[in-house]
């Protein structure tokens, strides 16, 4: 496993912030993460060796929060949310479209590695009903319409 | 007409030419609390605090004041502040603005805190999906810094301070307080059971730790300007300072309005605040305080007796919306997401969302959670899937009865009072649902499986 550079300044910079090394365990999952797209089993040997822990040090916390992921997403990684307040606000029917116009069923990675789609839990912004996010950025009040026009721009790329 | 909000907390939050830079902020008097409660004597802060009277924002509710009063300062060992920005109780977006618009605040709370108590090292466990936050608050605690607001000896004071941002990963069981220290301390967030491990006392690293919300931690600097007493006149007796509720559902203007504690009822609330309900559409029900509190159904009535004895008896518009009220009918304030439902909801689809969330979030520690909140689950699930059953509210109701109070922590009620309340509530929908199936299969038509909320 080949980190960047940045990545291992990062992790190299943050672990002494900490008063016990092991409290870094879920920031270097993140960085290492962010780094490969996944954590991979050699990840996971890598972060635990990091932090003098087990790998089943590291494979527990991996299989117990949700954004960690053992395999990569596609290029584009939808996440809408479900829960009762989006859900009030027509989540569903809006994940039923972008199943439709992105060709893919939610909990899956379409055929062709671009788009995952997936439903998650609340993302704190019920405000503002129906909430998507594509990567790191949060799209909101995203009725029919509104997804219609993101799948659109996932699908050329213009997103 | 429309009330007019009181913005305490939110005072600068969306103000036209506001930015969450330092230099806007102590353009607008930011720091100079800091400023202040470094020449206090730390004991001072904590009376004012205690003074204030003001409760936890996070969901309990507990007086801010009287957790600190629990911190073991004789111990010897280092005291750590922990900022729970975990916010992930569903309905509530609160922190998120504080966070993305008025960092600093944040900040400059935390600061008079981790001097009140003592700390040298705080913590924002931050919640992971906050990515844009994260990075603000890392980029606000640099511009601290630079100061000399934050860090080493703090404006000469002699007091040092670090903050570390530390990023959660999609689970809602980290806004459990010892779950969050778990989570912290580098493990899966399991909470640890009270007693021992009360965090005043044996908290992060087993030394004595204070974890307040977001929203409480911000308080603490306004209680140091206008001091504690003047702080405990805002609102009413018991339920002190301001809150911020958090509309969602079927209102015209869902979003964040902040007023002082029982300054308004809940028909307030949605009708003249958020804009009523959407055009032709009646109040079914309000989940009050994020999505563990219980339902109320709009046409109960609410008679008891308050704390200090007055006896009251209200329709749902009626209630005032502050702690105790909310308490009185039945409920919670919690974190202070108030989630509207019209007509329009079918209540089994809106409990079947709310036990998925459950099922989803359970830690797996407790049996009776780990495996009761996802057969509740499978319940309302098949429910919806065309094949529910006259006897499945009691069913439901009987697997929430052997969750609740039978679990490390309060995530064993918090997954069973939605149970509970919407089968008290609503028991008369669960059963016409199954009739009505019954009599679809009767008369040999496929199941109705159409939902729209699950």
């Amino acid at each position: 496993m080949e980190l960047k550079p940045e990545t291992i300044e990062k992790i190299d910079r943050l672990i002494p912030r900490y008063p016990v090394m092991r409290s870094a365990a879920l920031p270097l999952c993140h960085l290492v993460q962010e780094d490969q797209g996944y954590l991979s089993d050699e990840a996971i040997e890598w972060i635990a060796a990091r932090l003098e822990l087990e790998p089943i040090n590291i494979a527990e916390i991996v299989t117990f929060y949700p954004m960690l992921r053992r395999e990569p997403t596609g290029e584009y990684h939808v996440r809408v949310c479900r829960t009762l307040p989006c859900a009030l606000g027509g989540a569903y029917q809006t994940c039923r479209r972008l199943e439709e116009e992105l060709n893919v069923k939610v909990g899956h990675t379409s055929e062709d590695g671009k788009v995952t789609l997936e439903f998650v839990e609340c993302h704190a912004d019920c405000g503002k009903a129906p909430v998507v996010m594509v990567g790191e950025r949060e799209y909101t009040d995203v009725g029919l319409e509104a997804a219609s026009e993101l799948a659109a721009k996932i699908k050329n790329g213009s997103l | 007409m429309a009330l007019e909000e009181q913005r305490l907390i939110f005072k600068h939050i969306d103000a036209p030419g506001y930015t969450r830079d330092i230099d806007c902020y102590l353009k607008h008097g930011g720091y100079e609390q800091l400023k202040k409660a470094v020449t206090m004597k730390p004991e001072d802060i904590c009376a004012e605090v205690t003074a204030s009277g003001v409760r936890g924002r996070g969901g309990a509710g507990f007086p801010a004041g009287v957790k600190w009063k629990f911190l073991d300062r004789k111990s010897g060992k280092p005291i750590y502040l922990i900022c729970n920005a975990d916010e992930s109780e569903p309905g509530t977006f609160k922190d998120r603005q504080i966070i993305h618009k008025d960092p600093h605040q944040l900040i400059e709370g935390m600061l008079c805190s981790a001097f009140a108590i003592q700390a040298k090292l705080a913590f924002i466990y931050i919640r992971g999906e906050f990515f844009e936050g994260y990075r603000i608050l890392e980029e606000a605690i640099e511009e601290a810094r630079a100061k000399n607001l934050l860090g080493d000896n703090i404006l000469g004071s002699g007091y040092s301070c670090d903050i570390i941002v530390h990023r959660g990963a999609g689970a809602y069981i980290c806004g459990e307080e010892t779950g969050l220290i778990e989570s912290l301390e580098g493990n899966r967030a399991n909470p640890r059971i009270k007693p021992p491990y009360f965090p005043a006392a044996l908290g992060l690293y087993q030394c004595p730790t204070i974890v307040n919300n977001v929203e409480t931690l911000c308080d603490v600097k306004h209680i140091i300007e206008l001091g504690g007493e003047a702080f405990s006149k805002i609102g009413t007796p018991g339920n002190t300072g301001t809150r911020i509720w958090c509309v969602s559902g079927h209102v015209q203007k869902p979003g964040y309005y902040e007023f002082p504690c029982a300054a308004l009822t809940l028909g307030q609330l949605i009708n003249d605040v958020c804009g009523g309900l959407k055009p032709g559409r009646k109040l079914k029900a309000v989940i009050p305080g994020g999505s563990s509190s219980k339902i109320l159904r709009a046409d109960e009535r609410f008679k008891g007796k308050l704390k200090d004895g007055t006896e009251f008896d209200w329709g749902i518009e009626d209630i005032p919306m502050d702690f105790d009220s909310l308490a009185a009918v039945g409920s919670m304030s919690g974190s202070g997401g108030v989630i509207i439902m019209d007509d329009s909801t079918d209540m089994v689809e809106a409990l079947a969302n709310i036990n998925y969330f459950y099922a989803h979030e359970s830690c797996g520690q407790c049996t009776p959670c780990r495996e009761g909140v996802p057969w509740m689950r499978k319940v309302t699930a098949r429910m919806c899937a065309g094949e529910a059953r006259e006897e499945d509210a009691d069913l439901l109701n009987g697997i929430a009865d052997q969750i609740a109070g039978r679990t490390i922590c309060a995530f064993g009620e918090a997954a069973a009072w939605p149970v509970q309340s919407f089968i008290a509530k609503f028991k008369d929908e669960f059963v016409e649902k199954a009739k009505e199936q019954a009599s679809r299969r009767k008369e040999g038509k496929p199941a109705a499986t159409e939902t729209t909320l699950i």
